[in-house]
């Protein structure tokens, strides 16, 4: 069933205004990892507390345990159901088995999720996700058993299976039809967003891989640092004075900048590779949507198609007073409906891309340059301190060197 | 810009050939420190001095009689009777040709004691290092112009075999050369007579190494890479030499600068045939057949292969020495000796070890240059992506925020490289450094082996004393003398008196070497505790200056996007 209730007015941060319980709220944080379980079945489980004032949940304050395939499944619920929506990316399954549970990318994962369920507590329709409240709400039990029913075609939905058909149908017919390609839609606007999300994939996969490399270059720079003091130190050692205190503190220095280094590349993975990321989950999410728009304008260009068949037949069997009329008649009042309904679905895609495109835009717009500022303020703050720390070192140098 | 080709080898190897294809541009050299740094202070006190150099140089013909060639600094101060190391005078050791055929010639006087003088006087400013010439400014030696040339003796064979030869060009004022400008060609060959020729004439001195032949790689790699590679090696080996205080003055090396045609220093290959005479000469000598051998053709040490009877000789001893067979002269001395060996070997190590993370720091900036550059032209691209296609505002104000942050990122990126071949020219002291402690093992082992010049004679002497001793006493048994065995004595008596002054002459020679050693190594720890703090320094103001600049990039763009600050601090 496909929500069409109107959106609440949502305050969109943590903090209430001067009435706190008068406007509406509902707000997630994903907390406290633990591993679980041992060997290859170990996993992270996350605590799931969710604050609101909604009438539907269940109390102010609740608090549960999931792990990530539960929020996959909220997601694959929610692409099912509300369709024209660009549901927020989930953080990616971990390929490197030794990585899997490391501090970094455990605070990662966490945080990716922590705003994957924020994003759609805010969305004016997903927020009234009746999956979405299952999954906040509901003990540890009745998720895994939830959980477990997402699996295989048969566990399908009636209207899954509908549309299932109809992609096979519309394959065939076009092939009796004669047709070639099959039907898209072709305004230029729409067009023209086409192609722009798909630029934009290639774009954005491009800046990843060299924000993800940018880490590298510091973690190999701070690493070459490192090696590098421990060197100067014990040339020094073999030389004497007066050289030998010099280079002892040339090395420390640079033991201690190694270190700087490594803290930054951190910062720069989470606060600028890792919102990158997101942005190129998010445009591939996007494509997904494009596509079931897609198969949606299908199904209402041969639904449309066929009812319009129907109809004729329906007239000449009318024409020719045919005892087949009734039956026509029926089947075409059935495809009629069908056809109006897919059209209402197709349409209610396209309005709801509207607006999503827009948020999305602003959306992204902020979070880059929420990235970028804390980028630069990360690169100033690096440059600043290793520039400091050479600077006091040189009177130290001047001092060995009129030895 | 680093050499990118060499990227990747240059981040495995520790040698230095590999750093010397990585140096950007024109790397400073010592000489360039020398020239650039004097003043006219020092130019004028030392003028004074340096009347007193040798008389001009006479550089022999190709076609004269090598072994006479070249003449002046010959030292016969050893041969007369001189105290050892008592004037603060440089004593240069006695070239070999010149010891043969002109011995206790008063013609070539050798003053060194501007060096020895102005060595003492030398202030300690080590940041500034002071010219290690004081007594003029400049000389700077280029290698360039590769080019074949066909092997003048093989015409008649079709593709003869052909070498390559190099130009070389010098500028200088020093006085001794003679002239400011001079070029000449020469081919590897030559230069390695010169660096032969110089290790006969310069023994406990700190002589740079010269290149390797490079067999291997002159086969593998490509002819113009490697040409290049050995251009490069060549000029800084050269570099060196003309860096050197003493050899730079020295007949040899300005022959090789200066001589056009042939270069006219004896070959190896005369070398070792007269080294064959020698050998041949020696049993005569020790089993007194008469004609003995010229006392200082003695006192060179056995070359491997050549003389092998004294060889065989040296050896022995060596090993006896070892056992606690003949003790070795003073033994104090031997022992600073020897901890100093071992110092330096240690601090060899630590080079190696330093100058391989340095090259590793070098990769780490250079790479963090690149990556950021890569980083600011993707978003360039973006920003220009946005502007086309923006339908939101929204769209328009990230384009702006985007552009900001690519300017920043390829300014950060034009700075990181920037300080890297700054980072690439300090550094590289401590290469240049790998090469000077090899000149540094050669001087000791010219030592060591002068040492064992002195042990052999010593033994030999003994030996053919105590033979004497047996044959007189036998002889004064028998009434009235048997002729034969009194000739015999005599001859023998003749042999220890030459064996006695050749053993004199090893002995001074040995000091001698060993105060050639203990110079040089003062001068070369003054010389690097100098150069390393001015490396130091300068690395250290490189990155602070650098650092500045990347910052305030960056202090921009922060600037230019504080209106997403969301921080609470």
């Amino acid at each position: 069933m496909e929500s069409t209730e109107q959106p609440r007015n949502v305050s969109g941060s943590m903090q209430s205004p001067r009435s706190p319980s008068s406007l509406p709220y509902l707000s997630v944080s994903v907390t406290d990892p633990v591993k679980l379980g041992n060997g290859v079945q170990a996993y992270i489980s996350y605590r799931v507390i969710t604050k609101t004032n909604f009438p539907e949940y269940q109390g102010p304050e609740k608090i549960v345990i999931r792990r990530y395939s539960d929020f996959v499944w909220l997601r694959d619920r929610l692409f099912e159901k509300y369709k024209g929506i660009f549901i927020p990316p989930l953080p990616e399954k971990s390929a490197v088995e030794k990585f899997r549970f490391s501090a970094e990318f455990i605070e990662m994962r966490r945080a990716a999720l922590d705003i994957f369920v924020n994003r759609i507590a805010l969305h004016p329709e997903l927020q009234l996700s009746e999956d979405l409240r299952t999954f906040l709400q509901a003990d540890e039990e009745t998720m895994d058993r939830f959980r477990f029913q997402e699996t295989g075609i048969f566990k399908k939905k009636p209207a899954d299976l509908m549309q299932m058909l109809w992609d096979v149908q519309s394959k065939v017919s076009d092939a009796v039809l004669g047709k070639e390609k099959p039907v898209e839609e072709s305004t230029p606007d729409y067009e023209k967003l086409k192609h722009y999300i798909f630029e934009l994939e290639n774009h954005l996969a491009e800046a990843q891989k060299h924000a993800y490399r940018l880490v590298k270059r510091h973690r190999e720079l701070g690493q070459s640092l490192l090696d590098f003091g421990k060197a100067v130190k014990l040339l020094g050692a073999s030389e004497g004075e007066p050289t030998g205190k010099a280079f002892s503190d040339l090395g420390t220095k640079s033991e201690l900048l190694s270190i700087k280094l490594q803290k930054e590349a951190q910062q720069v993975l989470m606060n600028f590779e890792e919102p990158l990321k997101d942005y190129v989950r998010y445009v591939q999410s996007i494509k997904a949507t494009i596509a079931d728009r897609g198969t949606a304008f299908r199904q209402h260009c041969e639904l449309a198609e066929t009812t319009k068949l129907k109809e004729i037949n329906l007239d000449k069997l009318m024409l020719t007073r045919s005892d087949k009329v009734g039956e026509a008649e029926i089947e075409y009042r059935e495809i009629k409906a069908e056809s109006e309904e897919a059209t209402i679905k197709f349409e209610r895609i396209v309005k709801r891309m509207n607006e999503e495109i827009m948020r999305f835009q602003e959306q992204k717009t902020e979070e880059m340059g929420v990235a970028f500022h804390q980028f630069a303020k990360g690169q100033a703050r690096l440059a600043n301190s290793i520039a400091d720390a050479w600077r006091a070192l040189l009177p130290k140098l001047e001092a060995s060197a009129s030895v | 810009m680093m050499g990118s080709e060499n990227d990747e080898e240059s981040h495995l190897h520790s040698s230095r050939k590999d750093m010397e294809n990585l140096v950007l541009g024109d790397p400073l050299t010592r000489s360039d420190l020398n020239g650039d740094k004097s003043n006219s202070g020092y130019r004028s006190a030392m003028s004074t001095l340096s009347d007193s150099r040798h008389p001009s140089i006479v550089v022999t013909p190709a076609d004269s009689d090598p072994l006479s060639a070249p003449p002046s600094y010959s030292d016969y101060q050893t041969l007369r009777s001189n105290p050892i190391g008592g004037d603060s005078s440089y004593i240069e050791p006695p070239s070999y040709a010149d010891v043969i055929f002109s011995p206790f010639d008063d013609n070539s006087e050798i003053n060194g004691s501007d060096d020895g003088g102005s060595r003492h006087s030398h202030s300690s400013d080590s940041l500034s290092r002071s010219p290690s010439s004081l007594s003029s400014d400049y000389i700077k030696v280029t290698v360039s112009s590769p080019q074949k040339e066909q092997e003048t003796t093989n015409q008649m064979i079709p593709g003869g075999s052909t070498y390559i030869t190099y130009q070389i060009t010098t500028r200088t004022n020093l006085p001794d050369y003679g002239g400011s400008d001079f070029s000449v060609r020469r081919r590897f060959r030559d230069v390695v007579t010169l660096g032969d020729r110089l290790a006969e004439s310069y023994r406990g001195f700190c002589i740079p190494p010269r290149p390797d032949k490079s067999v291997v790689e002159s086969q593998v790699m490509q002819k113009q890479e490697f040409v290049e590679q050995r251009r490069l090696a060549l000029e800084k080996y050269l570099r060196r030499l003309v860096a050197h205080p003493v050899i730079r003055n020295s007949d040899e090396l300005k022959c090789f600068l200066q001589a056009q045609g042939k270069l006219p220093l004896p070959t190896s290959t005369d070398v070792a045939s007269r080294m064959l005479d020698g050998a041949v000469k020696l049993p005569k000598q020790l089993f007194g057949e008469g004609g003995g051998a010229s006392v200082v053709e003695v006192v060179q040490p056995a070359r491997g292969g050549r003389d092998l009877l004294r060889l065989f000789k040296e050896l022995r001893q060596s090993v006896s020495n070892d056992w606690g067979g003949s003790k070795p002269p003073v033994v104090e001395e031997d022992k600073e000796f020897l901890e100093k060996k071992e110092k330096m070997q240690d601090l060899e190590q630590q080079i190696i070890n330093a100058s391989q993370h340095a090259e590793s720091l070098v990769k780490a900036q250079q790479d963090m240059g690149e990556t950021m550059g890569e980083l600011g032209l993707t978003f360039i691209k973006l920003t220009k992506f946005e502007n086309d296609e923006a339908v939101f505002n929204s769209q328009r104000g990230r384009a702006n925020d985007m552009k900001n942050l690519a300017t920043a990122a390829v300014k950060a990126s034009r700075f990181y490289r920037e300080l890297n071949s700054q980072t690439v020219k300090h550094l590289d002291t401590l290469h240049e450094y790998l090469g000077l402690m090899m000149a540094v093992q050669g001087a000791f082992a010219d030592r060591s082996s002068a040492l064992l010049t002195v042990q052999t004679l010593l033994s030999e002497l003994s030996s053919l004393e105590a033979r004497a001793e047996k044959l007189e006493a036998a002889s004064s048994k028998v009434f009235g003398g048997d002729k034969s065995r009194i000739r015999k004595i005599e001859e023998l008596k003749e042999t220890i008196k030459n064996t006695e002054d050749a053993k004199n002459v090893a002995i001074r020679q040995y000091e001698r070497i060993k105060e050639n050693n203990w110079f040089e190594v003062e001068r070369l720890d003054r010389e690097r505790r100098a150069d390393f703090l001015n490396m130091m320094k300068g690395f250290v103001v490189n990155q602070v200056g650098y650092a500045e600049k990347i910052g305030n990039v960056w202090a921009k763009v922060a600037e230019e996007t504080s209106q997403y600050n969301r921080e609470s601090s």
